[in-house]
């Protein structure tokens, strides 16, 4: 058992194998830790903040920084979740999300954290953003509004040589997911299905289906993300 | 004692938000009982009679004259209250907001399908009686101080009724899970 560490969050005792993320860690002690860009068995990013702890005192995104030895780590406290309430404000000014004409609403995490947080309206003025749909694929249509550059597409969806299909195109403000021309034709209707999946938010759209879980029914309508743990 | 009184407005909404507030059934008795209706459409009082002690807002500013009732309402009214994605975030008529107006219009009068055919001398809507299309769709927050915001689209009856009777008792706003929504 040389290799299980004990570590605390938010005081309670919890084990894991040296080594493991926190956030993973977290999981497999039955805490929720919110996150947007992580996804279990893919290689964190760091990219959206929104798993942010104190760990003996300093802030590290739990996704990227292991466990080890004797840490005490903060997770639901005041602080820490007016912070990532604060980065789940700035999602929604950042881009153009119209909740209620948006076919992932009710199973979007994005959506979801918002509701956990009880955001009623972003501290930060919208920015109303212009940005395009992009309904060339067969398979999926991809709406710029509701991307928040989290990269599990590009990081989850792989052709067999193991090539991102997915890319980011631009930079700053004008960054993009757009899908490889070369690799496109690799998104088979399966890793199609899974790209939906992966996108926490409505970006990523399955063609010539929408609004199929009635309201009420939909992942998030009776519990909060996160109520599970 | 008299009771307080509740005015509300739709300004760029679609009155979702005011079919939800008749939405609370049989309590809407009860609303009468708790409260007085002043400038509404409702009641279609037009102007403020009196000082109101809550105002709700419906629909964000998408023409210079939702901007004159809003400034109106934040003159009369002690509270008031943004209802609805559409006052909270400019909602679905926001979708504008990329788009110029002058493309807004034309498309709308001039090029769409259903109007190509038919606006023979190319005429966009140019009374000087009609409200004039803002560059954009302002949350109402944006234009005035807003004291509450409900969301929702629209906001479920409930949600309504609670943040309304937690309002007029002075109350802390308790908020149910499955009512606080954003569609
Ligand atoms: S992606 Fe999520 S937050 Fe954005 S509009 Fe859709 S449901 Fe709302
Ligand atoms: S498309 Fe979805 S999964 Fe890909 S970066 Fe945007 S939000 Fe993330």
């Amino acid at each position: 058992m040389a290799d299980l560490n004990n570590f605390t969050i938010d005081g309670l005792k919890c084990l894991a194998r040296e080594g493991t993320s926190i956030i993973d860690a977290a999981r497999q002690n039955d805490q929720f830790i919110p996150t947007l860009c992580n996804l279990e068995g893919v290689p964190p990013k760091g990219a959206c903040r929104v798993c942010t702890v104190r760990v003996n005192g300093k802030l590290m995104t739990a996704c990227t920084a292991k466990i080890s030895q004797g840490m005490e780590i903060e997770n639901q406290t005041e602080e820490l979740n007016e912070m990532r309430k604060s980065i789940v404000e700035m999602l929604f000014v950042e881009g153009n999300h119209f909740c209620p004409s948006c076919e992932k609403s009710g199973e979007c995490e994005l959506q979801a954290l918002a509701y956990r947080f009880e955001m009623t309206v972003p501290r930060y003025p919208y920015f109303y953003p212009k940005r395009n749909i992009d309904a060339s694929h067969p398979r999926i249509v991809k709406d710029h509004n509701r991307c928040i550059l989290c990269k599990r597409c590009v990081r989850a969806i792989k052709d067999e040589k193991g090539r991102s299909i997915f890319a980011f195109l631009d930079r700053g403000f004008e960054t993009r997911i757009y899908l490889d021309p070369d690799l496109a034709g690799q998104l088979t209707e399966e890793r199609a299905r899974k790209a939906v999946e992966v996108c926490p938010v409505g970006a990523i759209m399955p063609r010539g289906e929408g609004f199929k879980t009635p309201i009420g029914r939909r992942k998030y309508d009776r519990h909060p993300i996160g109520s599970d743990m | 004692m008299e009771k307080p009184v509740i005015a509300t407005a739709s300004l760029a909404g679609c009155f979702g938000c005011h079919m939800s507030l008749l939405d609370i059934d049989e309590r809407i008795l009860d609303l009468i009982e708790l409260v007085d209706f002043n400038k509404s459409p409702i009641n279609d009082i037009k102007e403020f009679a009196r000082e109101c002690d809550i105002g709700l807002i419906e629909g964000g500013c998408c023409l210079d004259e939702n901007v004159h009732v809003l400034k109106d309402f934040r003159n009369h009214c002690r509270i008031l209250v943004s209802v609805g994605e559409c006052a909270i975030m400019g909602g679905l008529p926001a979708m504008r907001n990329g788009i110029s107006v002058r493309e807004c219009l034309e498309e709308a009068y001039l090029n769409g399908p259903s109007v190509r055919n038919y606006n023979e001398n190319k005429i966009l809507p140019n009374d000087e009686e009609l409200p004039v299309l803002l560059n954009r769709v302002y949350p109402c927050h944006e234009v005035v101080k807003i004291d509450y915001f409900l969301p929702g689209c629209p906001p479920d009856a409930d949600l309504l009724w609670r943040a309304l009777t937690a309002l007029l008792n002075n109350r802390k706003m308790d908020l149910p899970y499955e009512v606080f929504k954003f569609d």
